[in-house]
């Protein structure tokens, strides 16, 4: 039997690590200026990150990577959360594992090390219009056209889409999914159309795919698309649970050293009932997420892909998710009317929160396939239809 | 506690093989009459004897204990096999043990505080409820202020004389021990100075008791008067005046914040499995209530939060895991669990349809009414022990920091 919740030296030293760094760089004051730009981060930021062998944490060391786990990954992922930083780092981890899990060696050999470094930033292109979050009908298309592949279609949501040199582009081929790479030069300026997010630490952009055209070889050929995208999927919500996770701390310090220092009615606010309470409720929240975090990457590096893994990823973003929304929440009102001014950084962790609840599937979401799960030999409702 | 010695993982596992083995073949089967839903309820002769008989052959297999030390009636073997037994307990939800005050709450404190003379005389009669224990901290006047109690012992000679009432005394008419916070300075500074606990007899003429019915209809409480009680001074555990912080230890092990039980179930396991087993059993407006989305959506809600719970407590273990509120998940089990079982009991009632109207007795409840008295009961837990709104003051202040009130 696989242990339970693993735990090893290694995590203990990038999580306190990746803290440290986190508070000392990322400031919220620091989020506030990277947020004005039009990349929203700082590049010499990001090299550092890269150097610090963050973007690679878990890909084979003949990448360029540190051959960690997901155990790991998060440790880097809950820290980032508790700042708001921002970055390409989830969409260029993304892609750099969708090109792990199912680009040739090829494909691999050429441009996962050039992610890993942070010499060139990747994106994938997941989602559509529809909002739909279980991909796989896309409508997106490609088609084969002599040496070349002809592309049609729309790619809403994607992560730092205006940032990324290289985008994995999921769409369909003979009505089957395929993930094709186009470099950001082989796409129009005008196809390119960056959204305005509730989350403005954060980027992404819409990109239309009619008339864009790349060679065949471009088509990732390694293993079956449809299998790997699922993968990925999880890897995502599981990322974004991190992340969540450690926003959820994050908004929680936050409001308890306002609690500690705001004064009414001669005495400190955090000493009344009617806020210290509910506090509490959301420190046991973040409890909750990180027990459940921790169970989910376990599964994960235990090599399973089984539904037990599916179960603990979906359980971990629905408990994330609760917890940093509802923290949040409470976050704006304990600050009174400085909780909903620009000012405020609780704000920063409101829009963040947003943001993740709804990436890669929100917790009724997630709810609802764990209903399928666990109650599946009674009469299912379709999860499409509900 | 020392550190304990390493066992093999075969060792651990042909032990838990053999607990399986020995609780199927000896876990009695269920009676004729009905069990209560945990020591706090128990209301018969018949279910006392029932329970006590259970202990008894548990312990005397070896299987309670473990881990306390065997001059003292225990086990002596690290706390692991202890807890392997409490999981298959808990798995095959085989009946809970009586004497809970003892075995959780007074034995660990007297493993702590006691002489040995004293963890001589107590132990081993209370591992295998010889003698039963009950609990004296609130009185009619005096709840969750439990700092401000009223009973008084008086020392004259080498004795002391108690007067006062204790409310809500489980188990307080088969007891034949209390473990009693009593004042014995009233001139005290603070009304936490002054404190003195006692392991008090109860079997005792000047010892009087009134049973208190509770809103299920069951009895198991008691009120405690203490009229002109004359008890040795040898009763008392630590030193005079060291009452407060030994109250204080014994909750945190009552509220599980801190092991060192002697082990065994406290009460009737509830799992969410249950509920599903329900709503496929149950029909909601002509269909089976599995089907109802609003049934699914909060049994998924029930069924992530039970894993969390499951997972805090492997979690509590790894320190590394922890750092940033090291007693965060001990003390707030209480709250959390507890909680948790008044929400899951009274969304399993409302899986009956209007059969949830029907009670224990009634040919036509949903198993036997159960699930509403479940959900009855499970405010004992809220409210035992430190109420919720309690656990939520101390979690704020002592974890969160948070000023006082």
């Amino acid at each position: 039997m696989a242990e339970a919740i693993s735990f090893g030296e290694e995590q203990e030293l990038i999580a306190s690590s990746a803290l440290d760094f986190m508070r000392s760089r990322c400031s919220f004051e620091a989020v506030r200026e990277w947020m004005e730009t039009e990349a929203g981060y700082d590049r010499a930021l990001w090299r550092e990150i890269a150097e610090l062998g963050w973007l690679g944490i878990s890909l084979p060391e003949e990448y360029g990577g540190s051959g960690l786990g997901a155990t790991e990954q998060i440790s880097v992922v809950e820290a980032m959360g508790r700042q708001v930083f921002g970055s390409p780092f989830l969409a260029n981890t993304l892609a750099a594992e969708l090109l792990y899990l199912a680009g040739n060696d090829e494909q691999k050999q050429h441009w996962l090390p050039q992610l890993i470094s942070g010499t060139r930033v990747g994106s994938v292109a997941l989602g559509e219009s529809s909002g739909a979050w279980d991909f796989g009908d896309f409508t997106a298309r490609a088609e084969l056209d002599g040496s070349q592949i002809r592309l049609t279609g729309e790619k809403c949501f994607v992560l730092d889409g205006g940032n990324a040199d290289l985008l994995l582009v999921a769409c369909s081929l003979g009505g089957k999914p395929v993930v094709v790479i186009v470099e950001r030069s082989q796409v129009p300026d005008t196809a390119l159309r960056v959204e305005r997010l509730v989350d403005e630490t954060r980027r992404s952009a819409r990109i239309r795919l009619d008339g864009v055209s790349v060679p065949k070889e471009s088509l990732l050929t390694g293993a079956d698309a449809s299998g790997a995208l699922r993968r990925l999927q999880l890897k995502g919500a599981l990322l974004v649970s991190a992340e969540m996770a450690g926003a959820a701390q994050g908004v929680l310090d936050l409001t308890l050293e306002y609690l500690k220092t705001r004064v009414q009615f001669g005495k400190k606010i955090g000493s009344y009932q009617a806020l210290k309470h509910p506090m509490v409720w959301i420190m046991v929240g973040v409890e909750h997420s990180r027990s459940l975090l921790y169970r989910a990457t376990t599964l994960w590096d235990a090599g399973g892909g089984s539904e037990e893994l599916e179960n603990a990823v979906r359980m971990s973003k629905v408990q994330s998710g609760d917890a940093c929304t509802h923290a949040v929440d409470r976050a704006i009102q304990f600050h009174g009317a400085f909780g909903f001014t620009w000012d405020c950084h609780a704000q920063l962790f409101f829009r963040r929160a947003q943001w993740a609840e709804y990436t890669f599937g929100d917790a009724a979401h997630h709810r609802r396939h764990l209903s399928e799960l666990l109650f599946k030999d009674d009469a299912p409702l379709s999860v499409s239809s509900s | 506690m020392s550190a304990e010695p390493e066992v093999s993982q075969i060792e651990l596992d042909t032990f838990r093989a053999e607990v399986c083995r020995w609780l199927d073949e000896n876990t009695p089967s269920a009676p004729a009459f009905k069990l209560p839903d945990s020591f706090l309820e128990v209301s018969s002769d018949e279910q006392f004897e029932y329970l006590r008989a259970w202990q008894r052959l548990v312990y005397d297999a070896g299987y309670l204990g473990m881990s306390w030390p065997s001059e003292f009636g225990g086990g002596g073997r690290p706390q692991i096999f202890q807890d392997i037994v409490n999981d298959e307990m808990a798995a095959g939800n085989h009946p809970f043990m009586l004497n809970i005050v003892g075995l959780m709450w007074a034995g660990p404190v007297i493993l702590k505080f006691g002489s040995d003379e004293q963890r001589r005389r107590y132990l081993a009669p209370m591992l295998r409820a010889d003698e039963i224990w009950c609990q004296g901290f609130s009185e009619p006047e005096n709840g969750s202020d439990l700092a401000n109690v009223q009973t008084t012992a008086i020392r004259d000679g080498d004795d002391y004389i108690i007067n006062g009432t204790k409310i809500w005394t489980s188990l307080g008419t088969q007891a034949h021990h209390m473990i009693l916070l009593a004042r014995t300075d009233p001139s005290a500074g603070t009304k936490y100075q002054g404190l003195t606990f006692f392991l008090a007899p109860v079997d005792h003429p000047d010892v009087e008791k009134r049973p208190i019915r509770k809103m299920t209809g069951e009895f198991g409480f008691n009120e405690t008067h203490f009229n002109n009680a004359r008890v040795p001074a040898s009763c008392v555990l630590g030193e005079e005046g060291q009452g407060w912080a030994i109250a204080m230890a014994t909750l945190a092990f009552e509220r599980y914040a801190e092991g060192g039980q002697a082990g065994g179930l406290d009460m009737v396991q509830l799992r969410v499995s249950e509920l599903v087993e329900m709503a496929r059993e149950c029909r909601l407006d002509g269909r089976p209530a599995i089907e109802d989305p609003v049934v699914r959506e909060e049994l998924v809600r029930l069924s992530v939060e039970e894993r969390a719970i499951e997972m805090n407590d492997l979690r509590r273990h790894i320190p590394g895991l922890c750092r940033e509120r090291p007693d965060a998940i001990g003390l707030m089990r209480k709250l959390v669990t507890s909680e948790f079982r008044r929400r899951m009991t009274r969304f399993a009632v409302s899986l009956q349809g209007e059969a949830a109207k029907l009670y224990i007795g009634d040919p036509g409840a949903v198993e036997d009414g159960d699930w509403q008295r479940h959900y009855m009961n499970a405010y004992s837990v809220t409210i035992g022990g430190g109420t919720s709104q309690i656990q939520m003051n101390i979690l704020g202040e002592r974890v969160l920091g948070l000023d006082k009130g």
